[in-house]
């Protein structure tokens, strides 16, 4: 069971004067289980495969099947592999609406027909996976929350319709280091416990390193590099050509073996990074 | 989907219209309306059609492009013809139950669809080469006579541009709000009136609050940059009159004075 792109190529606005190819010729699996981050610059076109994901856009060519399903063809069939696949926005806390957070979060599963009791579980649930006690914030109107917390709720609005496949694009765009660390670590919780499948957007490296299985860059509209993590920040040139950057401490690391220490170049925590430069210091020392 | 609409119809390009002062070329276009109406000899519609032709060559846009700004007034040129046809006196050409359609209506006739047509295509040739923020500056200069009458030129113009400007932004956040709720399972294309209506809300509440966010903080940032007013405000693209717009001006002048002379000695 899996996602499969198969070479899809899109274009915003044809036949006009402000026509634009935003994916050229893409394509890719995700496999299930898997933690995917998709990176690239700005108007790189990320955004946009994420939307083919869900079947928000249709690709002008190629397919997209979900388990199998061509998101793009008619009938139930289509309609039910969309909802498999879990599509958190950018900025998600501007799409809130309701008068409560409890009706926010259960407005997804309320569309898809959930019972009742049902859908009271789940937003109990959700809310509580993003760290929001249920009890606490049910009532609470949504606009009177702070902006982290928005996100949560946001998130948990998604969570509800317990999707197979969950994509966040930037995820964690705007909030401070600590609702950063906090998110990320829900997030891989999620996938942990709930075997959620995740695909994330991010043009941080630091975040991509430490949760992702596999890094997907891209690079105007073109899949450039489709590796893990500590594979791909090898290709340091075509990383830098798409406009990102490899982490501060591959970086380190990378210097440090020019300069002739014996490090690997794969850690990407602080401390890894610490313990690897001291150990090759000793190293050195003993020779 | 909603992005996929473009905002007024700004063909963008380098031609002699495009880079004409704006100022000059709604004036000029003001005084070509008149031309046609006054100067109603067979010869004229020539030298009018001509040149209208001309500009939508000199300026680029294609030809078809351009011919599809008629179609929101194609119904009312087709009633005007027939009107024209069966209620002028003359020559049958044929009959279609009791009505009649003459030769002379259809002369008629034609003539006026010519000249609606010529006025639809010299003011779309306008707004296809002149942004629309291009509009709103002219507009502003044009109006600043009548300021000493009460008339807020620049606080109109001001206006008119923030809110073109916010047009492609709203535009764009409706359509990403509406595949936020789409991914949330609202289905805005099935179901009655009353479900299509309310499958709305969720669009509208984030969209007003988000218009109102913007617009408090668009309001601070232009304090915090000391905006207060028109008043001895320099800007950083000027409008200016160059060589180029003088030159239309002349040859606008030439014709229209050559025009006159046909009218007067009634050739």
């Amino acid at each position: 069971m899996s996602i499969e792109i198969k070479n899809i190529s899109y274009t915003y606005m044809p036949k006009t004067a402000f026509e634009h190819q935003a994916l050229k010729n893409v394509s890719f699996t995700l496999n299930e289980g898997e933690v995917t981050a998709i990176a690239g610059h700005t108007g790189s076109g990320k955004s946009t495969i994420v939307q083919h994901l869900n079947g928000l856009l249709h690709p002008t060519d190629g397919q997209v099947l979900v388990d199998g399903t061509d998101l793009a063809s008619k009938g139930d069939e289509a309609v039910k592999a969309r909802q498999l696949v879990g599509l958190v926005f950018q900025y998600p806390e501007h799409q809130l609406f309701e008068e409560t957070v409890a009706k926010d979060v259960g407005f997804g599963p309320k569309n898809l027909g959930v019972s009742e009791e049902e859908t009271e579980k789940r937003v109990r649930e959700a809310l509580e996976f993003v760290d929001l006690d249920y009890d606490v914030f049910k009532d609470v109107s949504p606009f009177q929350l702070s902006g982290g917390q928005k996100r949560r709720v946001a998130i948990a609005g998604v969570l509800a319709l317990k999707p197979k496949y969950l994509v966040l694009d930037e995820p964690t765009a705007g909030l401070d280091p600590r609702g950063r660390e906090e998110l990320l670590s829900r997030v891989c919780e999620l996938h942990k416990k709930k075997k959620v499948t995740l695909i994330f957007v991010s043009h941080k490296m630091e975040d991509v390193a430490r949760i992702a299985d596999r890094l997907i860059v891209m690079n105007h509209g073109e899949l450039v590099i489709d590796a893990p993590p500590r594979k791909a920040f090898l290709e340091e040139a075509a990383i830098k050509e798409a406009g990102l950057d490899i982490p501060v401490t591959v970086r380190l690391l990378t210097e440090l073996k020019e300069k002739g220490f014996s490090v690997d170049t794969d850690a990407f925590t602080i401390d890894e990074t610490a313990k690897r430069i001291a150990r090759a210091i000793k190293e050195r020392g003993r020779r | 989907m909603l992005t996929d609409i473009t905002l007024g119809q700004y063909f963008p390009g380098t031609s002699f219209l495009h880079r004409m002062d704006p100022r000059m070329k709604i004036s000029l276009l003001f005084v070509w309306i008149v031309g046609i109406f006054v100067f109603d000899m067979p010869k004229a519609y020539g030298v009018f059609t001509a040149a209208t032709v001309l500009l939508a060559i000199i300026s680029r846009v294609p030809l078809l492009t351009l011919a599809k700004s008629i179609k929101p007034l194609w119904m009312i040129l087709v009633f005007t013809l027939l009107i024209h046809m069966c209620g002028t006196p003359g020559e049958a050409l044929f009959h279609i139950s009791v009505f009649e359609f003459t030769k002379e209506g259809f002369m008629q006739g034609f003539v006026i669809c010519l000249r609606l047509a010529l006025l639809i295509f010299l003011s779309s040739l306008l707004t296809f080469t002149t942004s629309p923020l291009e509009l709103t500056d002219a507009m502003e200069s044009l109006l600043s006579p009548l300021k000493c009458i009460g008339v807020p030129a620049h606080e109109l113009a001001m206006m008119m541009s923030i809110a073109l400007r916010f047009v492609p932004t709203l535009i764009e956040e409706t359509d990403k709000i509406m595949k936020a709720q789409q991914s949330r399972g609202v289905n805005f294309e099935s179901g009655n009136v009353i479900k299509r209506l309310s499958s709305l809300v969720p669009i509208l509440v984030p969209l007003f609050i988000s218009a109102f966010r913007r617009a408090d903080e668009l309001a601070m940032a232009m304090e915090a940059r000391c905006y207060r007013g028109g008043e001895g405000r320099t800007r950083m693209k000027e409008l200016k009159v160059r060589a180029l717009d003088y030159g239309a001006c002349a040859c606008t002048v030439v014709l229209m004075a050559a025009l006159v002379v046909m009218k007067v000695e009634g050739i």
